[in-house]
């Protein structure tokens, strides 16, 4: 990511929207208009502590993409935050001003589909909100599955329902509600897309149902915006800037870079879409890999990592940055 | 494999058997039967119950005679077809009620693949799911740039249009929408400048 690609903002409104939820909105400060985009899309958000502390953490861009007047994002209050989700839920208020960079989609719609099956976990609803927008608008097939832990942790169930009607089915853990996956996967034209954000647990779930029910690799997209992993505390060494960083233990490498002030290329920060692969010069320990996009035999070769989510058992990582 | 700079030419990577889907639609001429085969081979046993099998017989000198390896697997369906026009009536029609879970397969030439991709785009199934394998004759669709009329079964180049008749140098640009390679006019520049015709597509 780089500094220009981001833009300054002013929360106009944070409502309180279930248990642990608050949906904060948004507009440029300078009045202008923000830029259109497409149903599943996010932004990255940048929130400085007083301390100087840094977190960049991916949001889901909730509103309608037809309205560039302002942009709606979700948190969640993480049980094991970080901070980030913290900040947003303590720190932001009507007149908070943040950085946020333009909306990035690598959860797109798939336009030629017949139809779309939208599975939701949790607070895994957000990027659904603005393409159900979407595709209502375009009059497409769609259903939405969202499985909620309670009534109270459910955020937008009833919104939802007001709006889409028959098309959103709801279940709640704490009812012993189960969503029907089998069943939906084995009553589908040929044609229909599946779409899946939530949990790891819920997507590695959809995903292995889909491809064992024979669905084709091209008609099962995911996202997930997990926290990265931690780990053990270790060094990076820069080769080309000629600089050490301490990685701590709860810290992505990116994350590390970006609080000295370093500001490699980076997208999604999830280890999916590729751009912070960087090549590793030198190592002590063995990688640990927790990204979706570099192949098993990348992983193996230990010569290229995803600086968003992957990290060392070493005690020190040599990277050509 | 067939190889070219221009980006559009399609790639065939090799028919492998989906293992996960529950029903298999395979669509072969008499060369592509033997990818069939091949496949077939490569397997699980009830790979063959799950499977219907389309084949077009027009290069069969009996177009009756099922090609005996393929009968050998047991298939659930094998039907042959007079020509590919009706193989690719019996697959839409097919696909027209199909469900998640169905997997396609096209092996031989390249109109019958080209048709195959076209068809399962038609009902939403993206091009890339579809498993194909080039057997046999090099032989090409190609439309005319032109008069947009397409020439069928085109083995030299350039090729005179079968619908303006102009002469018409065939390009690697591949349209999936259309199913066929793009013809444009040789002596377009230098009338009746047309260099010597070459069988490079048999």
């Amino acid at each position: 990511m780089t500094s220009s690609s981001t833009r300054r903002v002013r929360v106009v409104e944070v409502e309180p929207v279930a248990d642990r939820i608050k949906r904060f909105r948004f507009v440029d400060v300078s009045g202008e208009k923000l830029p259109t985009f497409s149903g599943g899309s996010h932004v990255v958000v940048t929130m400085r502590a007083p301390d100087g502390h840094l977190w960049r953490n991916p949001y889901s861009l909730m509103g309608s993409p037809a309205d560039a007047s302002s942009y709606q994002i979700s948190v969640c209050r993480a049980d094991d935050s970080r901070g980030g989700s913290d900040y947003m839920h303590d720190n932001v208020r009507v007149g908070s001003e943040l950085d946020v960079t333009n909306p990035i989609n690598l959860f797109s719609i798939a336009r030629k589909a017949r139809k779309h099956l939208l599975i939701a976990g949790g607070i895994g609803i957000t990027p659904f909100m603005s393409m159900m927008h979407e595709l209502a608008a375009a009059n497409a097939n769609f259903e939405l599955h969202y499985k909620v832990r309670s009534q109270t942790r459910g955020a937008f169930c009833n919104d939802l329902v007001r709006q889409y009607g028959s098309r959103v089915h709801t279940y709640r853990s704490d009812a012993g509600h189960a969503l029907p996956l089998g069943t939906l996967l084995r009553d589908q034209p040929v044609g229909t897309h599946l779409y899946v954000c939530g949990p790891q647990a819920m997507i590695d779930w959809a995903l292995e149902s889909g491809r064992a029910a024979g669905w084709p690799h091209e008609n099962l997209h995911s996202e997930h915006f997990s926290a990265p992993r931690p780990g053990s505390p270790f060094t990076v060494k820069l080769a080309r800037s000629e600089c050490e960083i301490q990685v701590g233990p709860q810290q992505s490498i990116l994350e590390a870079l970006e609080q000295n002030g370093i500001d490699p290329p980076s997208l999604c920060r999830g280890g999916a879409c590729g751009q912070c692969e960087t090549r590793v010069l030198a190592r002590t320990g063995a990688l640990q890999h927790n990204d979706h996009y570099l192949t098993e035999e990348e992983k193996l070769g230990g010569e290229k990592i995803m600086i968003c989510v992957s990290r060392t058992a070493g005690n020190c990582l040599t990277l050509d940055l | 494999m067939l190889v070219s700079d221009i980006k559009s030419r399609p790639i065939y990577p090799g028919l492998e058997p989906d293992l996960y889907a529950l029903s298999n639609l395979i669509v072969c001429d008499r060369a592509g039967a033997e990818a069939v085969s091949d496949m077939m081979r490569r397997a699980d046993a009830r790979f063959a119950e799950r499977s219907a099998i389309l084949i077009c017989a027009e290069d069969f000198d009996q177009w009756k005679a099922i090609d005996e390896a393929i009968q050998g697997f047991k298939p659930a369906v094998a039907t042959t077809f007079p020509s590919l026009n009706d193989t690719i009536l019996e697959l839409d029609a097919l696909l027209g009620g199909a469900k998640m879970g169905v997997c396609v397969y096209a092996a031989g030439s390249e109109p019958l693949i080209g048709s195959v991709v076209q068809t399962a785009m038609r009902h939403h199934i993206d091009h890339r799911s579809v498993r194909t394998e080039h057997r046999g004759s090099l032989k090409r669709r190609v439309q005319c740039v032109h008069c947009k009329a397409l020439t069928e079964n085109v083995t030299t180049n350039p090729v005179k249009c079968s619908g303006c008749g102009l002469m018409l140098l065939v390009r690697d640009h591949y349209s999936r929408r259309f199913a066929a390679f793009q013809g444009v006019c040789i002596d377009a520049e230098v009338p009746g400048e047309i260099p010597e015709q070459k069988a490079e597509f048999l």
